[in-house]
């Protein structure tokens, strides 16, 4: 499996750590109550499909990635830096 | 039987090999089939189940029969195809599965049992009783079913990995690959081209059509000398791709010097990881065989096979041949027979149409229905369309049942090929590999000029998606016949008839299955383990398909294929480990003072890939329990000195930097002042605790964090995540310098008369309290001192570039035993840090809260940080919760155990009743007593009482006595001085 790393260019998936769901990028609000907060922590959704989740370029510069690959037919369809992802986050939610 | 001058083996250099202890000789560019074939030796094997006598049955990597052992000892070689294995002088091969000998195998018995040992028999018979299965029925199974052996001894011969990257990765150097490869090697772009043979050309090399005027094989010679001039191409001979997998990336298996006797220091085998932008697929098609009756007799072969022998080694694999088929194509055979001088006793096909022999009789609308001989071929019968059945005399039959696209690679991502009604077989579907494109017999195209055709289109399409641009190649002149077949997949008649030779699955198992209501493909694989060898069904699923189609009435389409799974030819686990024993599974971190550790004869241990000395062992110690005690006294009473690089250390620097860490750190290290040192606690977001670890501020935007030598690497990940991808506006960076700086614990009251000797700076409790922190020049090298302890003595670490760790060691060490101190190891520093109630990860194991080890408070109220919202959830803090405390015994019995269980006294020492665990255990020469760190449920409001510690494991039952963890100086006064 190769994965473009946005900074270093495509790379071996050995290069990278995987944690999983980007959802992990959307923080909630200390005070945003349990149900917000299990939600973010425990709950996945496991699709036959487009996913979303979070690669880390660690056996390289040290990026956080998130990659948009299809589970089914092992596509990667696109790879952004987290960076730029929760900014846009913040932005949209500002 | 070797026809003299023909063939493309070298004539003038004879090898000489053996088989079976049989000293033998064949020609340079032999396989050892040809060369057994040569040499009239066609009995090589026994059948996996029935021990049935078999021969050579294919001239490739998917033979079906002939597997042998090369070698002997350690690194014999088992399930070796013959086929595939080039001869070298010295080479010694042996038949397998076969007692005692080949020739009078007593377990050829299990032939005369077949009525009973048909697909299914093991399921249905060894039932009852249960115990049976594994102590009697599965040993004697496994020993009289089966193929080669392993030696069982570790084989020290060395394989490799290797890693490539191309524009264009070309499968297979017959027509098609070649001139794909051609194509795109003369247009400049980066070409690998792999082939599993030793002589790149396909079928070139076994057929005797021409090529744009010359021979194929000469064309094919030549093509190849064109490829292996550019410099852009990467040619690779005895090199099977065996899996296609994501994005372009292929496995691939390079047997690099199992043809040689002399290895030179080069692996036996290397395992090639290929990235290619593109790839052609050009494996070609494998002939199937026809199931009649006793259609496994040693002399009879594929038809292509027979072919190859003898165009290619010059090896007549019969004094009269037969050759039985459905199609035109094996009547090539016949022609090159002919042509070679050697009798043709009949052509049988089973059209009723076929072509007329020139030289040799065709019998047309007939099928061979059985065949004599045990231990080779003598005679044939058939069947005329009339009913008469006649014989013909013969020692060798080339049958042909048509070809079998190779569409294997095509499959291993979830494709299945679809069926191609004109060829009477499957093809692949396109795009179902990414980026890969199959053609020419592969594709199902089987005349050469098509081959040629295709494989010069599809470079060009490749190229083209690369934006290379390129001419379109000439394709030369070449055989450009249709394939003409007619369906024939079994013949009826009395007898078994093989569908998977390899396996012994015979058309009345598959007929079987499908009446025992196995009528899914996948169902009828697994009840008959048909495909299940090592050839993985290449000889035989399109037949047994077949087979299956017509017992449940149901067309072959419909019928479906298995799955196809990589590897595409069989790969020993040392090939795809390659690298990864020893040292290459694990590699070994050596600290700067690892020479001389080792050089004072510590024991080192493990610490993940660290390694850190045990104990430093005095002159007459002879246990490591008084080399510990020596250095716990040691450190407590002058001065000791322990090599602590192996933590983690991150340099974090920013304008943000102290807002970073109280959001990753429980506690706050915005107050924290320059030149300080602070204790840090980190959750998880779950609440529960990740690591802790001392953080200095050595200027107002600059931080140097430890962590754990177990957390370094979750920690610095940690740190970016929360950076990245929570708050990436912080103006903060980091980046570990666990390696770049080598760090030693001086530790015990005379640390700074110590440090003082060497450090150009003045030492006193004004210019570095407890917790401070600042520059230090040791021999004009600057380098850092913090004032922390893990020992709970006057201690300090310090620091210098890891290029000057040894020297420092060695004068840290020269000093401290000038004061009757010296260096201490892991077990005096365990000893140490429990009798202080200091924690590790044996405590903060993952499941265990601030609250629980007694740093509630710590989380601090005024801001937020990850974990702390979820710490505070219900249940993870109060007296619910075991927590941390202390342990010394009170009864006769004195030994506390890590991992014991904790009971009320008298309570029955059963699950339900414990109270908590012992996490930390250890012997304090400074208290005379063992002492314990446990988790006890509400233990904090327990000290005082008494608990049964129980050992399940060891048998220990221990009187203790709660206590606070700080065993020793609660006050904290010695860490003060």
């Amino acid at each position: 499996m190769r994965i473009k790393c946005p900074l270093c260019g495509e790379r071996d998936r050995r290069e990278f750590y995987y944690v999983g769901d980007a959802v992990l990028l959307e923080r909630p609000d200390p005070e945003a109550g349990d149900h917000a907060w299990d939600t973010y922590l425990h709950l996945r959704d496991n699709p036959a499909g487009v996913t979303r989740d979070l690669w880390y370029h660690e056996a390289g510069c040290a990026a956080w990635v998130v990659v948009t690959r299809n589970t089914v037919t092992h596509e990667v369809l696109k790879t952004e830096l987290a960076e730029k992802r929760r900014r846009k986050l913040v932005e949209g939610a500002s | 039987m070797r026809i003299a001058g023909k063939g493309l083996v070298d004539h003038g250099t004879p090898v000489r090999f053996s088989f079976d202890g049989r000293q033998l000789e064949g020609f340079q560019g032999d396989t050892l089939a040809s060369a057994l074939l040569a040499n009239d030796v066609k009995l090589v094997a026994r059948s996996f189940k029935y021990h049935r006598p078999r021969g050579i049955m294919g001239a490739g990597s998917e033979e079906s029969s002939a597997l042998v052992t090369i070698g002997s000892g350690a690194t014999q070689d088992p399930n070796v195809r013959a086929t595939v294995q080039e001869i070298y002088d010295g080479l010694a091969a042996h038949s397998q599965n076969c007692w005692p000998s080949l020739n009078y195998d007593l377990l050829s018995v299990n032939d005369l049992f077949a009525p009973f040992l048909g697909a299914g028999f093991y399921y249905k018979t060894f039932m009852w009783p249960k115990v049976f299965w594994e102590k009697l029925y599965e040993p004697v199974i496994r020993r009289s079913a089966g193929i080669g052996a392993l030696s069982g001894k570790a084989n020290a011969e060395y394989y490799e990995k290797a890693f490539a990257f191309c524009d264009l990765l070309v499968i297979g150097a017959g027509p098609a690959g070649l001139m794909a490869a051609l194509t795109a090697g003369r247009a400049g772009a980066d070409v690998i081209l792999c082939d599993e043979d030793s002589l790149l050309g396909g079928r070139l090399n076994g057929e005797t059509f021409e090529v744009g005027g010359m021979a194929g094989s000469d064309w094919a010679a030549e093509t190849v000398r064109e490829l292996e001039s550019l410099p852009n191409v990467r040619v690779m001979p005895r090199t099977s791709v065996t899996g296609a997998y994501d994005q372009g990336t292929y496995g691939a298996l390079e047997r690099v010097s199992h043809h040689v006797a002399a290895r030179e220091g080069r692996p036996l085998e290397c395992f090639w990881r290929i990235v290619a932008k593109r790839a052609v697929l050009a494996a070609g098609a494998i002939e199937r065989p026809v199931a009649f009756p006793n259609n496994d007799r040693p002399g009879i072969m594929t038809a292509s096979a027979v072919r190859t022998y003898l165009n290619r080694y010059g090896v007549a694999p019969g004094q009269r041949v037969t050759i039985f088929a459905n199609n035109d194509d094996a009547h090539r055979t016949a022609r090159d027979l002919v042509d070679a001088g050697v009798h043709v006793a009949a052509v049988i096909d089973s059209r009723a149409e076929a072509p007329e022999g020139a030289g040799y009789e065709v019998i047309k609308g007939a099928e061979v229905c059985g065949s004599e001989g045990r231990k080779g071929l003598e005679a044939v019968s058939y069947r005329r369309a009339d009913g008469s059945v006649d014989k013909v005399q013969t020692d060798c039959l080339a049958m042909s049942g048509g070809w079998n696209p190779t569409v294997h690679l095509t499959c291993h991502m979830n494709g299945r090929p679809n069926w191609h009604g004109g060829i009477h077989s499957f093809v692949p579907v396109p795009g179902a590999i990414p980026g890969l494109e199959a053609v020419g017999a592969c594709n199902g195209a089987f005349s050469t000029h098509r081959a040629f055709v295709e494989g010069a289109e599809a470079a060009l399409r490749a190229l083209g998606d690369l934006g290379v641009k390129a001419k379109k190649s000439v394709v030369p002149e070449s055989e450009d016949s249709p394939y003409r077949i007619e369906p024939l997949w079994a013949v009826a008649g009395k007898g078994r008839a093989w569908l998977d030779f390899q396996n012994d699955v015979t058309v009345k198992d598959v007929q079987g299955a499908a009446q025992e209501n196995f009528r899914s493909v996948e169902h009828m694989k697994r009840y008959t383990t048909q495909g299940m060898a090592p050839d993985q069904g290449k000889n035989s699923n399109v037949a047994a398909l077949a087979v299956l189609a017509d017992a449940t009435g149901r067309g072959i389409e419909e019928t479906g294929t298995t799955t196809f799974r990589p590897p595409f030819v069989p790969v020993a686990i040392a090939a795809f480990g390659a690298g990864g024993q020893g040292t290459g599974f694990a590699p070994q971190r050596h600290t700067t003072s690892h020479a001389e550790s080792v050089r004072r004869g510590a024991p080192m241990i493990e610490a993940g890939l660290w390694y850190r000395p045990s104990y430093f062992p005095a002159t007459g110690e002879r246990t490591w329990r008084q080399s510990c005690d020596r250095e716990v006294n040691m450190v407590r009473g002058t001065v000791g000195v322990c090599d602590v690089s192996t933590l983690g250390k991150i340099d974090i620097q920013g304008k943000d930097a102290g807002q970073f860490l109280d959001f990753v750190y429980a506690n706050t290290f915005s107050t924290l002042k320059p030149g300080k040192v602070r204790y840090g606690l980190m959750l998880r977001e779950d609440g529960f605790v990740m690591d802790d670890g001392t953080t200095a501020r050595i200027a107002e935007d600059h931080f140097v964090m430890t962590t754990t030598t177990a957390a370094a690497g979750q920690v610095m990940r940690h740190l970016e995540y929360v950076h990245q991808c929570l708050c990436p506006d912080l103006d903060v960076a980091m980046i570990s310098v666990t390696e770049q700086w080598a760090q030693f614990a001086v530790a015990g009251p005379k640390s700074r008369d110590l440090l003082n000797g060497i450090v150009a700076e003045e030492i006193d409790n004004e210019s570095f309290p407890f917790m401070g922190c600042g520059p230090a020049t040791i021999g004009g090298v600057a380098g850092r001192l913090f004032r922390i302890s893990f020992s709970g003595e006057h201690a300090y670490e310090i620091a210098v570039p890891a290029r000057y760790g040894e020297s420092l060691f060695k004068l840290l060490l020269e000093r401290a035993e000038a004061m009757g101190g010296g260096a201490y190891g892991m077990e005096a520093l365990n000893v140490l840090r429990i009798e202080k109630g200091f924690i590790t990860h044996a405590e903060i194991h993952g499941r265990v809260t601030a609250d629980d080890i007694g740093m509630g408070r710590l989380v601090s109220a005024k801001k937020d940080c990850i974990g702390k919202t979820m710490s505070e959830r219900p249940g993870l803090s109060g007296e619910e919760r075991e927590q941390l405390v202390g342990l010394m015994p009170v009864g006769v019995v004195k030994q506390i155990t890590a991992g014991a269980h904790l009971f009320e006294p008298g309570a029955e020492p059963v699950r339900s009743n414990a109270q908590g665990y012992v996490t930390s255990v250890c012997f304090s020469p400074t208290l005379e007593t063992s002492l314990g760190l446990a988790f006890l449920r509400n233990g904090r409001a327990r000290h005082g009482e008494e608990i049964t510690m129980v050992d399940h494991l060891r048998g220990v039952t221990t009187r203790c006595k709660v206590c606070d963890p700080v065993f020793l100086d609660p006050e904290g006064g010695r860490v003060r001085g």
